[in-house]
């Protein structure tokens, strides 16, 4: 008997730059281990090595003792690697049972024995302390009973390794609590788990042992009996913390008029009671793990959600946003989280995404645009932004990634907006382009406008906000002065609430 | 920690079919009763009239439940009954007649699977293209005439015979029928069907070859489509370039108001016939109150937007 389910040793991958660096992971039978790192640490690209979405560049997987090649998630899954998606996947439209027995239904003479299998379905589910029928559809259950039927689905493959990538991101306190107990009776019955999460709390709590990863290399590994929350930290972030990006103090008029002031505004049931106010020219940061809510204010506030309750105020005048048209017309502009999806029209030439919010105003006398203003618009938006392009008429998505997000952050430019809403703006940009991007936001800002600023990157919190709000499970649990703050540490443990 | 036991919350897209079935049985029961609507003549003549749909429909329900759409359809039932007409003409052999035309269906099928999974054409596209290619051949073939099949057992066992009283037409229909529920609803294709059309993604990573179960629902629907091409042939004594105009459209509408979602994922066989059968209704009531063929088509529009209403209603419904 191997003394580890999994081992896997000196693991490379490189995308063009090196994600992984000699990467050894050691998993016991019936542990939970942690897996821990900022954005980028590569977490999830060992993940995907070992569940076999991706294929390792060197290195060696051992599954209980001997060598394995994992090609496919087919193989993954032939050597019970099995993975719970942050993105549920489960067929909406068919039972509970269909879905666990999805691609491995028991057939008798032919026909598929649904009694048996409702049978046997209804035996997991209770074995896991789960209580659904398993011929209700899966798109009446809620989020968190969906996780477990997917957990169960796992389980029901013989599963002897699992990977939990967020698993309480979207989940209640109480749901949280029946996934825990329901992790503690995997072990017992020696499944081993790997457990990545950005709350630290949880991982105290549920883990026994961890792995930090830091820019694609392990900087530590051992007992969580053996290392506090201050010890985790330090590895994360590392002895120097990232100098790259240096806080400059800004100067606003700290005492001046808001531009905006939002009263006990309620999204959900969840996010709620959101109180704050932004003054001209300052760069408020939102600061919070997965789920904390972040996304879902800016998303209020740019009238793609209808709020339930309490007031958003723009220089003074009360908004009520029915559309993100009501929102553009106010003044609000939104650099959405996603960019590909959300922020472009990625088969579309860079001046029609640079003109698209403002098309209806480009108008010769007549109906017709003025190409002339468009064209030159969309050359002033290259110039001013430091875009690297061979034209103006390049499709978008030829473009490198920050010289896109620099295109979506023009288009919202050329609006003219009172307050500027950025949703995690340099993820997937390269440094230089992370910098000039963090030197266009401030610019926006010295003008006397309003910036609301989303990151995971604590890092960049820190360099380019004035004020950090913290959130914690949709209520604000902290506002930070960027003045009286010395190190990233402080911020990460605002964030985790210890 | 109690989480709320689902609601039984009553799918009324499910059912959606059989309650318009009844409503307008009965009010052309009442409104039309003196023209001989309730005539169990009238009554069979409808199922009779609405066969070759009905078989199209079970394949039908396959593609779509897939997340996929068939054109293909009207125009293989025409090539497929100048084929076998032609094949009876020449050697007078009902085997090698049902060979070439099921196999033809099958062909076409299968080349409608493979452009849309292997070259990765939308599936109304490649339907689109491959229904003119056919319907051309059709007319191309003897250069649009007519072709007698003057084999009577071909005629009677396809057409025009009855058991008992009972036309072939509606015994093939039921034949069909049971086959496809059984399909549907009792084996792992069918499972994997839905799951193909409900989430490609969960179902590559549940083992599921997606693309072979959709090449598997074309060529299914091809194959269909051919045998009601027989049909056509048998009932008309003939081969001809013009049959099955339109049918794909018929099926369609007949598979979305059985309840079977045109994003797939969801699907039903059963709905699939009483909406083939509540189309027929709707068109024998429509030529008993003396409309005419010009209105009649205005009407068959006016039920398809209808039908994907519907499932567009509940299917929203369903997402809040």
């Amino acid at each position: 008997m191997a003394k580890y389910v999994l081992e896997m040793q000196g693991i490379n991958k490189s995308f063009g730059v090196p994600v992984l660096k000699d990467v050894d992971f050691k998993l016991k039978k019936g542990e939970v281990h942690a897996l821990i790192g900022g954005n980028g640490a590569g977490k999830s690209t060992l993940m995907k090595i070992m569940t076999g979405v991706y294929t390792k560049d060197a290195g060696r997987i051992l599954v209980e003792g001997s060598e394995k090649n994992i090609r496919n998630t087919h193989d993954a899954r032939k050597y019970g690697i099995g993975m719970i998606f942050q993105e549920l996947s489960l067929v909406q439209t068919m039972t509970v049972a269909e879905n666990i027995y999805l691609g491995d239904e028991v057939v008798v003479n032919g026909f598929r024995d649904a009694k048996f299998m409702n049978r046997q379905a209804k035996e997991v589910l209770e074995e896991l302390g789960i209580e659904v029928d398993p011929q209700t559809k899966v798109d009446s259950l809620s989020v968190g009973l969906s996780q477990m039927v997917e957990i169960s689905k796992a389980v029901a493959k013989d599963a002897k390794i699992l990977v939990f990538d967020e698993p309480t991101a979207s989940l209640s306190e109480a749901e949280t609590r029946q996934l825990f107990k329901m992790i503690e009776e995997l072990k017992e019955k020696g499944v081993s788990i790997v457990y990545i999460s950005h709350r630290m709390s949880e991982i105290m709590e549920i883990a026994d042992s961890l792995t930090v990863l830091r820019d694609g290399a392990v900087v530590h590994t051992g007992a969580i009996a053996d290392i506090d929350l201050d010890g985790i930290i330090t590895h994360m972030i590392g002895g120097a913390a990232n100098k790259k990006f240096d806080w400059v103090e800004r100067k606003y008029d700290e005492k001046g008029e808001d531009i905006l002031t939002v009263e006990h505004l309620r999204v959900n049931e969840k996010i709620s009671d959101i109180s704050f106010s932004l003054k001209k020219g300052e760069i408020l940061g939102f600061a919070g793990l997965m789920g904390s809510g972040r996304t879902e204010i800016l998303e209020t506030l740019f009238g793609l959600t209808k709020k339930q309750a309490g007031s958003i105020k723009l220089k003074g005048k009360e908004l009520n946003l029915k559309s993100t048209k009501d929102a553009v017309r106010e003044g609000l502009a939104l650099i959405p989280e996603d960019r590909r999806k959300k922020g472009l029209v990625l088969i579309h030439s860079l001046k029609a995404n640079a003109i698209l919010p403002i098309v209806g105003k480009l108008r010769t006398k007549g109906i017709f645009i003025d190409e002339k203003r468009a064209n030159k618009l969309a050359e002033d938006n290259v110039r001013e932004l430091n875009v690297r392009t061979d034209g103006i008429h390049k499709r978008i998505n030829l473009l490198s990634g920050g010289n896109q997000q620099k295109i979506v952050i023009a288009k919202w430019l050329n609006v003219h907006p009172e307050v500027m809403m950025l949703d995690e703006p340099t993820a997937g940009v390269d440094v230089g382009a992370k910098a000039e991007i963090i030197d266009l936001i401030r610019g926006f800002a010295d003008t006397g406008k309003g910036v609301l600023f989303v990151s995971s990157e604590l890092t960049e919190l820190m360099a380019v906000c004035d004020r950090i709000i913290v959130l914690y499970d949709g209520k604000i649990t902290g506002e930070l002065n960027r003045r009286d703050m010395n190190t990233e540490v402080e911020l990460q443990h605002a964030i985790q609430q210890k | 920690m109690q989480f709320n036991k689902s609601k039984k919350n009553i799918e009324w897209d499910k059912y959606m079919v059989y309650i318009i079935f009844v409503a307008v049985f009965i009010l052309f029961a009442i409104i039309l009763g003196d023209e001989g609507f309730l005539n169990p003549n009238n009554l069979i003549n409808i199922l009779r009239q609405t066969a070759m749909i009905s078989i199209m429909a079970v394949a039908g329900t396959f593609v779509m439940a897939a997340g996929q759409i068939d054109l293909t359809v009207g125009s293989i039932t025409a090539m497929t009954a100048m084929f076998v007409s032609l094949v009876i003409q020449s050697t007078n052999s009902i085997l090698l007649a049902i060979l070439v035309g099921l196999g033809f269906g099958c062909g076409v099928g299968f080349i409608n699977g493979i452009l849309v999974t292997k070259l990765k054409l939308p599936a109304f596209l490649a339907t689109l293209g491959m229904m003119q290619i056919v319907r051309g051949g059709a007319m191309w073939i003897t250069d649009t005439a007519a072709v007698p099949i003057a084999n009577t057992t071909f005629n009677k066992v396809f057409g025009i015979g009855d058991v008992m009283g009972i036309p072939v037409l509606v015994l093939w229909t039921i034949l069909f029928y049971i086959v496809g529920v059984l399909l549907f609803n009792k084996t792992a294709f069918g499972r994997h069907t839905l799951a193909t059309g409900g989430n490609e993604m969960s179902a590559i990573y549940s083992g599921i070859k997606t693309a072979r179960v959709k090449i598997i629902a074309f060529t299914m629907s091809g194959a269909f489509a051919a045998f009601a091409g027989m049909m056509y042939a048998g009932r008309m004594q003939a081969g001809r370039y013009s049959y099955g105009e339109g049918d794909e459209m018929s099926v369609i509408a007949s598979v979305v108001l059985g309840g079977t979602s045109m994003a797939g994922g969801t699907g039903s066989v059963v709905g699939a016939l009483f909406g083939s059968i509540l189309m027929g209704i709707l068109n024998n009531a429509l030529i008993l109150a003396g409309l005419s063929s010009a209105q009649q088509t205005m009407v068959k529009g006016a039920i398809i937007i209808v039908a994907v209403a519907i499932s567009n209603l509940t299917q929203r419904k369903k997402n809040n």
